[in-house]
């Protein structure tokens, strides 16, 4: 069964853009990664999601389900963890997972309190005098203390330090091996890289690429670098070329032969082949505007 | 229950605060009319000819000289305007507060239904208005009995509960203005308050303006008039409740079609 399904889902915000007929399946107990840059539609298409804003058009459905006819149900088996948090001034953190535990009509004291320890959060602060870290410690804990069949996270690890985050993945990963789907967006990318077997780009509203993490990774493109003097002028599909202590590096994504023939030509002293890391794609794609798939 | 629960704790110290302010004031007022009742006869005739403005607060046909007619005036500038600014501050931001303090996705990505929100919301605003209204009359016939007076029920009791019914339909007029808000409701409920008050007062002052009596809810918590036909304006009464349905239909209207920022 597939966790979330969208289908020309489409927002606009007025006349300006949010997304575009977006198209993606994410199938149930998938961690699937969502990367874009800030303003490319990752928020609006959660959003849409989780019902706090209306569709232009298309449909979306969680678990087979309708997003707005059946919002309610969605969200009893649905965690959220937005990118920015807000709490009611003057709670205590123990007030506010209680008040989330009690609008989910459950009793989740065991689980949230494990959380707590895990990411070291003081239930008895104040939820206004805390950190962005542990408001967003916070924040993690109400999305997950009621065991959700579906975790969406929204630039989960801002605010929280390299340790955190680590034992937040970690989290991630026991939840996910539970058998939750993760739906996870962030823009870094190595996040994705990691924690993510699927991958979907979106830029500008659209969805630029969808596939497997590896399979955007090795995609045509290679990442060139060499020592030597080897002149690239007029070789089509050479990118983000750049000379660091006398050695060139770039990005190939043209035919292979040609550049072999144009390396031949010129005198080089070192080189290496290889592929580029999702965060040299995803740019790729970024910059060129990609191609819909 | 929960959202109910929750609004009432958030709004507690604010409810005790003007609970205390409104209800200490009456008392204040009642306990100076001892003193007060011997010059009050006098008083009332130096009021009964100040033209247009005794006319604009219903001085000219109420007694100053007996407990009822100076609670009336009493309780009308302090119950009636303090707790309209009150139930009216506490409705305009019910529902903009969550998207102005940024708690509104917090709260709409649990299982709660607008629909379901909106009613807990205006039943916590129902709830704390009357709440308020519970305190201060039972602070009133406190009052009123420590000074050695008999406790006019009825009457105290019929301005009472044209004030609390009139701050329902503010509250729901400004419920209904709060789902189309995304900042504070502080001035817009401050503003519908005052609004209606001066229109009220204006259709006092001039026979042209007589009709605006249909549009305020102030005009069906006038003392004068209720103590003069000795019951509540009906047929006023009911039009407010027509126009209360007005505010709560434009907020479920509303809110359940909109974004939430």
């Amino acid at each position: 069964m597939n966790a979330i399904e969208m289908t020309n889902l489409t927002k606009f915000y007025g006349k300006a853009r949010g997304i575009l007929n977006v198209n993606l399946m994410v199938e149930e107990g998938e961690c699937f990664g969502f990367i874009g840059p800030n303003g490319a539609g990752k928020s609006t298409a959660i959003r849409t999601l989780l019902g706090l804003i209306r569709p232009t058009s298309g449909q979306a459905r969680i678990f087979g389900r309708d997003i707005r006819r059946e919002k309610t149900r969605i969200l009893s088996e649905t965690g959220y963890l937005p990118s920015e948090t807000a709490f009611y001034p003057g709670m205590k953190v123990g007030d506010i997972l209680k008040l989330s535990a009690d609008l989910r009509k459950k009793d989740c004291a065991a689980e949230a309190r494990r959380l707590c320890q895990r990411l070291n959060l003081d239930v008895n602060r104040r939820a206004d005098e805390l950190s962005l870290g542990n408001k967003k410690k916070a924040a993690i804990v109400c999305a997950f203390q009621h065991c959700p069949r579906l975790l969406i996270l929204d630039e989960p690890t801002s605010g929280l330090d390299p340790l955190m985050q680590r034992e937040f993945f970690t989290i991630i990963k026991e939840q996910n091996q539970a058998g939750a789907t993760v739906f996870l967006s962030s823009h870094v990318l190595s996040e994705i890289q990691q924690n993510c077997a699927r991958a979907a780009v979106i830029r500008e509203g659209r969805i630029i690429a969808c596939d497997r993490v590896e399979a955007l990774a090795q995609s045509q493109t290679k990442r060139v670098s060499l020592r030597g003097s080897v002149s690239l002028d007029g070789l089509p599909g050479v990118r983000s070329r750049t000379e660091i202590d006398g050695a060139l590096h770039f990005l190939y994504d043209g035919d292979m032969n040609r550049l072999l023939q144009t390396l031949a030509a010129g005198n080089v002293a070192d080189l290496s082949v290889t592929e580029p890391d999702l965060e040299e794609i995803f740019f790729h794609y970024y910059e060129k505007g990609g191609e819909e798939k | 229950m929960t959202l109910l629960k929750h609004e009432f704790k958030q709004g507690f110290k604010s409810l005790a605060v003007w609970t205390a302010a409104i209800g200490a004031f009456l008392a204040v007022c009642v306990f100076m009319y001892p003193e007060m009742e011997n010059e009050m006869q006098d008083m009332s005739h130096m009021f009964s000819s100040m033209g247009a403005f005794t006319a604009a607060f219903g001085m000219d046909r109420l007694n100053f000289g007996e407990l009822t007619g100076f609670y009336a005036i009493e309780c009308g500038n302090i119950l009636g305007l303090g707790g309209a600014f009150f139930s009216s501050l506490l409705a305009a931001g019910i529902l903009s507060k969550e998207e102005k303090g940024q708690t509104a996705e917090f709260l709409l990505a649990h299982p709660i239904g607008r629909k379901k929100l909106l009613a807990e919301k205006l039943a916590a605003v129902f709830l704390q208005i009357a709440g308020l209204h519970l305190l201060a009359f039972a602070l009133a016939a406190a009052s009123i009995a420590l000074i050695g007076q008999e406790i006019p029920v009825k009457e105290i009791g019929l301005l009472h509960l044209a004030n609390f019914l009139a701050q329902l339909e503010l509250a729901c007029i400004c419920f209904g203005v709060s789902a189309f808000l995304r900042r504070s409701g502080l001035g817009v409920g401050l503003g519908i308050a005052a609004v209606l008050y001066f229109l009220n007062i204006l259709s006092n002052i001039t026979e042209q303006a007589k009709f605006l009596k249909y549009l305020t809810p102030f005009a069906y918590a006038e003392g004068a008039d209720i103590l003069a036909d000795g019951r509540l304006d009906g047929e006023k009464i009911l039009l407010g409740m027509g126009l209360s349905a007005v505010g709560v239909g434009a907020a479920f209207w509303k809110y359940c079609r909109k974004d939430i920022q």
